[in-house]
């Protein structure tokens, strides 16, 4: 089998699945889910400290050699996005972002026009830019244009659970897009992220459903595997489904009945 | 002198600099990024970065996120 990786501006990365750090009963267990699924990106996002209880940073938790993703969320336009973005960076962990511009707090969709608009400034300040986004081949395009290392298409809405509901729209994005599709949100169980690589997504990007499952690191793992299974099945090339039956076992030299 | 810390304001009977405001609040300085009055202030800068009256300082960090 060929060496099969996924590139994102230019870095290449063995792991499909991507892990979420929030929601985690704890940095310990954050930290051995990181371990366990082989995550070779982690998502975190910015906040301010708690002044009157400073605890302990999260990034003392995050393995070495992890590449971080950060995440704009809170902002509610492209202006507060930039801003999150450029705090960001300050802290020296690398300049990638995930764009992520959200104003409506009931079904936390992105704006996908602020996402472009956020993408082209951040592009041209030299960021590596992978916009949370609600799979549009219209929009996808649009962030192409802009510079964005990837697009990271919702499955479903946020912590739902929900699995593909945007399968369709999701299947253009990675027929027609030269970027990296990368399926984020809403995605409950292994076998959601298993059929988002099944279809040909580059990655799959899981929080919630790991970090609120009783055992984390085990449905870290679970979710990592899906996504190996899910692209392995890809590249394999299955021959899809069928309306007729077709025999498994050879239809020659059966023992007849006499 | 009173300050905006963190949408909080906060009161300090001495000069300060953004270097001790940081010691003082934050556990590991090294992970704080500031912000003085919407301008990111670089960590080499905290030295010389003296806060005034009326200063919005925001100290900002990385949690956990999806």
């Amino acid at each position: 089998m060929n060496r099969d990786v996924l590139t994102i501006a230019g870095i290449n990365f063995q792991s499909r699945f991507l892990l979420g750090t929030g929601k985690f009963s704890s940095k310990a267990v954050m930290r051995e889910t990181i371990v366990a699924s082989g995550s070779q990106i982690v998502t975190v996002a910015l906040r301010r400290i708690d002044v009157e209880h400073s605890e302990e940073n999260i990034l003392e938790f995050i393995p070495a050699g992890t590449t971080l993703l950060v995440n704009t969320s809170g902002a509610r336009n492209a202006k507060e996005a930039v801003r999150i973005a450029r705090l960001a960076k300050e802290a020296g962990y690398g300049n990638w972002i995930k764009i992520e511009v959200i104003n409506d707090s009931k079904y936390l969709l992105p704006d996908n026009a602020e996402t472009i608009r956020a993408t082209e400034q951040l592009t041209a300040e030299d960021f590596v830019v992978l916009p949370y986004m609600a799979p549009d081949l219209y929009v996808a395009r649009a962030l192409v244009k802009a510079g964005a290392a990837a697009v990271m298409p919702l499955g479903s809405l946020i912590g739902s659970h929900q699995g593909l509901k945007t399968q369709d729209m999701i299947q253009i994005l990675i027929d027609e897009i030269d970027l990296p599709v990368i399926v984020d949100a809403g995605l409950g169980m292994p076998s959601h992220a298993a059929q988002a690589m099944e279809m040909g997504a580059a990655a799959a990007l899981v929080n919630t459903a790991v970090a609120t499952a009783q055992d984390p690191v085990r449905a870290g793992r679970a979710f990592a595997l899906a996504v190996e299974a899910g692209r392995m099945a890809y590249l394999s090339r299955l021959s899809g489904p069928r309306t007729n039956a077709e025999a498994s076992s050879p239809l020659t030299g059966l023992l007849e009945n006499k | 002198m009173r300050i905006t810390l963190n949408g909080k304001a906060t009161a300090f009977e001495n000069d300060l600099l953004l270097r001790q405001l940081v010691q003082n609040f934050c556990r590991q300085p090294e992970h704080v990024i500031a912000e003085v009055n919407g301008e990111i202030v670089k960590t080499d800068h905290w030295d010389q970065t003296v806060l005034k009256e009326g200063d919005v300082i925001e100290l900002v960090g990385f949690v956990g996120g999806g």
